[in-house]
């Protein structure tokens, strides 16, 4: 068992920053796919994540997302635990009542966008507000309009997902996500399974995101380019942990470790 | 006799035994689709008293025969203190042994929606009730939609063993006419293409249409 | 500690009796003896017949297909104890008189094998375009193709449902109770119908049923991955 004394229960202060993975551990079995990660992300922060597949950047965001359970190690949002929850001043396992409380600080996109086939655009929008937030049909119409607008999607707001693009349907996925008035929001490669013509119409909106917005963002992508451009910081994951992170003008200009050189420059050389 | 003398002196009572027919395979139907879905969802339960439950449910009610549950629920029943008028008897018994597979139907159908399905629910925090009913069972419903219109045909069939308890179905009125008038070919010619026209030219299309509908509602046509 | 869950008033006359258990044990397994040969026998039939079905559906005559199409669904929506019923009784009519066991393993034969020509269908279908294509480059005859190169391919997505259509069969034996063949149901009725005492006989019915189909998944599981291996699939 670990000694969970070692964890506060509460980041509290000027810069707590809004996630923090704390020692975190991750395992299948013998496997591990995290071992031993610190990662803070701060307020209004765009934190990218590269690496070559297996390394566990998607886990970081499934972590976040509660989609996987820790081994050990706690993650918090803002300042607050996600993964354990203070009970009589020790840090114990969360409850799926104290998940489902603290789950709605993070919003998520998916690589295959998972949008619900039964519903069109707006009322896939429509669903979190309404059965979750308990907010009313009128009011969350006119939210989801609102994003719909945002992500460029208003026209085809009554389209099911089987008749849009993919490119389309992760803009709407987009929007779902944002509904929830995340405090966090969480992409995990949105352009990976998209056609090459367009991928710029997510990525422009995600730009449009993190310069109108300030919402704290983490993104996984195999995207180097955009990744430079748009985030505050980039992380390099190999094998499990961070084998290094910094400003991206740093890390794609000047990368200190090997193992990113060697990254960089293969990916370099199959564009 | 000819087919039409024939007809035309017994449709009364051939009438009556379809009618007889067509409230048993309703009432089975129904019977059979809420005891799908309640042990469907037991037997996917992380509680092992609930999921044996539904087990040993399924296991009973698919592995002996039609007939010998019948039977049981109308003559050892009561002497457990619980009576079933023989009407009855015959739909709850259909419907039982029908949901016994209809649960494993249901469970195929929630397993197949994909993974992404169930995480993006839970990205937008909904509770695991809303999840199943909103999200999962409607997709769900589009993907067992064949294999239960077999099903619901297997039902229809079904109903003709209620006759073997007096229930005055269609199987019924054919078995007492033959009886009384030995125009075997006749009488149970006729019982066929009954049940076949309402199977084939009734049901069939029902199930096409409904199909439809719920493609035209799951956003895929 | 559950005594006061088993009060007389509630259950009247729900006494099971052992010394009476014991005695019908013998009769039921003797019935049981002739269900698994009725349900054998239609098997048997089922199997051969419903080839025939699946391979007259595949073949060139539009009219040949047509029809077999519509005798397979006209088998399949209409009730069996009534299929049992007309070929029971109509045959004397028409100067086919058979005993109550062969006219019962008929019918089930030839109902089962409409579902049956359904899975060799299935079966057939499963095997790649691209097998009858490399087939035709080896300039292989039909018969060749369908022997050498289709139907071993077939057989092994074939073998759950044809396993689920043997237990269905030996389900379905009870309705042959009806025209007489001394099987479980038509015994456990008889001694009911002795004795007044149903509930020994129908349970233990059931029980013997459960018995015999319970191991019939586990067994069809393993007979399908033991014809895997012997095909190298």
């Amino acid at each position: 068992m670990e000694d969970m004394s070692a964890y506060p229960l509460e980041i509290s202060g000027d810069g707590t920053p809004m996630v923090s993975f704390q020692k975190v551990r991750k395992a299948y079995g013998p496997l591990v796919v995290l071992d031993n990660l610190d990662l803070e992300v701060a307020t209004g922060e765009m934190v990218s994540i590269i690496g070559p597949s297996g390394s566990g950047k998607t886990t970081v965001l499934r972590m976040l997302m509660t989609l996987e359970q820790i081994n050990a190690g706690v993650i918090y949002v803002d300042g607050r635990p996600l993964t354990h929850m203070d009970k009589a001043g020790v840090l114990v396992e969360a409850t799926p009542k104290h998940l489902r409380a603290r789950r709605s600080d993070i919003g998520m996109c998916f690589q295959h966008f998972n949008l619900f086939p039964h519903m069109t655009a707006i009322q896939n929008c429509m669903e979190g507000p309404v059965h979750v937030l308990g907010l009313t049909k009128a009011e969350a119409r006119d939210r989801s309009e609102e994003l719909l607008e945002l992500v460029g999607m208003i026209e085809k707001k009554d389209q099911h997902p089987s008749r849009l693009s993919g490119g389309q349907q992760q803009r709407v996925a987009i929007a779902r996500a944002l509904a929830m008035r995340p405090k966090v929001m969480l992409f995990d490669e949105v352009t990976s399974a998209l056609d090459p013509e367009v991928i710029g119409e997510v990525t422009n909106v995600i730009r449009k995101l993190v310069s109108e917005h300030n919402l704290t963002m983490l993104m996984v992508t195999h995207q180097m380019g955009f990744a430079r451009d748009i985030s505050d910081r980039v992380c390099f994951f190999y094998d499990g942990k961070i084998e290094e992170q910094g400003r991206p003008a740093d890390l794609f200009g000047n990368p200190k470790r090997e193992r990113t050189q060697q990254f960089l420059s293969a990916v370099k050389e199959a564009v | 006799m000819s087919l039409f003398e024939f007809i035309s002196q017994y449709w009364p009572r051939l009438l009556s035994g379809t009618g007889i027919t067509v409230a048993q395979f309703l009432l089975s139907s129904v019977v059979a689709i809420i005891l799908a879905l309640i042990f469907a969802l037991m037997k996917m339960s992380s509680n092992r008293l609930v999921k044996g439950a539904a087990v040993t449910y399924i296991e009973i009610f698919r592995g002996t025969s039609l007939l010998v549950q019948l039977y049981w629920i109308f003559f050892v029943l009561p002497l457990f203190g619980l009576t079933l008028e023989k009407f009855t008897a015959g739909y709850i018994a259909i419907g039982m042994n029908a949901g016994a597979y209809g649960a494993e139907l249901v469970r195929g159908g929630i397993m197949s929606v994909p993974r992404g399905q169930w995480e993006a629910a839970l990205a937008i925090n909904m509770s695991s009730a809303k999840r199943m009913w909103r999200i999962i069972l409607p997709q769900a419903v589009g993907i067992m939609l064949p294999p239960w219109g077999n099903l619901l045909i297997e039902i229809l069939k079904g109903t003709a063993l209620v006759s073997l308890i007096s229930v005055t179905d269609l199987m019924f009125q054919a078995k007492q006419i033959n009886a009384s008038t030995y125009l075997s070919a006749q009488i149970f010619g006729t019982a066929l293409i009954i049940y076949y026209i309402i199977a084939r030219f009734m049901f069939t299309p029902f199930m096409r249409w409904f199909e439809g509908f719920m493609a035209r509602k799951l956003g895929k046509a | 500690m559950f005594d006061w869950l088993f009060k007389d008033e509630w259950f009247p006359k729900f006494d099971w009796n052992w010394g009476y258990t014991w005695e019908i044990i013998p009769r039921l397994l003797e019935a049981t003896l002739n269900t698994i040969i009725a349900a054998g026998a239609g098997y048997a039939i089922a199997l051969v017949f419903g080839l025939f079905l699946a391979l007259a559906q595949r073949s060139k005559s539009r009219a040949l297909t047509f029809i077999v199409r519509e005798l397979v669904e006209f088998v399949r929506s209409t009730p069996l104890l009534l299929q049992i019923f007309f070929i029971f009784y109509v045959g004397p009519q028409v100067g086919i008189t058979l005993s109550p066991w062969v006219s019962g393993m008929i019918t089930i034969g030839l109902h089962y094998s409409c579902y049956l020509s359904e899975v060799y269908r299935g079966g057939i279908e499963s095997v790649p375009k691209g097998q009858w294509e490399a087939a035709t480059a080896l300039n292989m005859s039909t018969l060749q193709t369908y022997k050498r190169v289709v139907i071993p391919q077939a057989i092994p997505p074939a073998i759950p449902g044809m396993g689920n259509y043997l237990v269905g069969i030996f389900k379905d034996t009870p309705m042959l109770s009806v025209i007489g063949v001394a099987e479980l149901i038509h015994t456990a009725n008889a001694i009911g119908s002795e004795t007044w005492r149903y509930l020994e006989a129908y349970t233990l019915v059931g029980i013997i049923f459960l018995a015999l189909s319970l191991p019939a998944a586990g067994f069809i599981r393993a007979f399908e991955s033991f014809v895997r291996r012997k095909l190298g699939m």
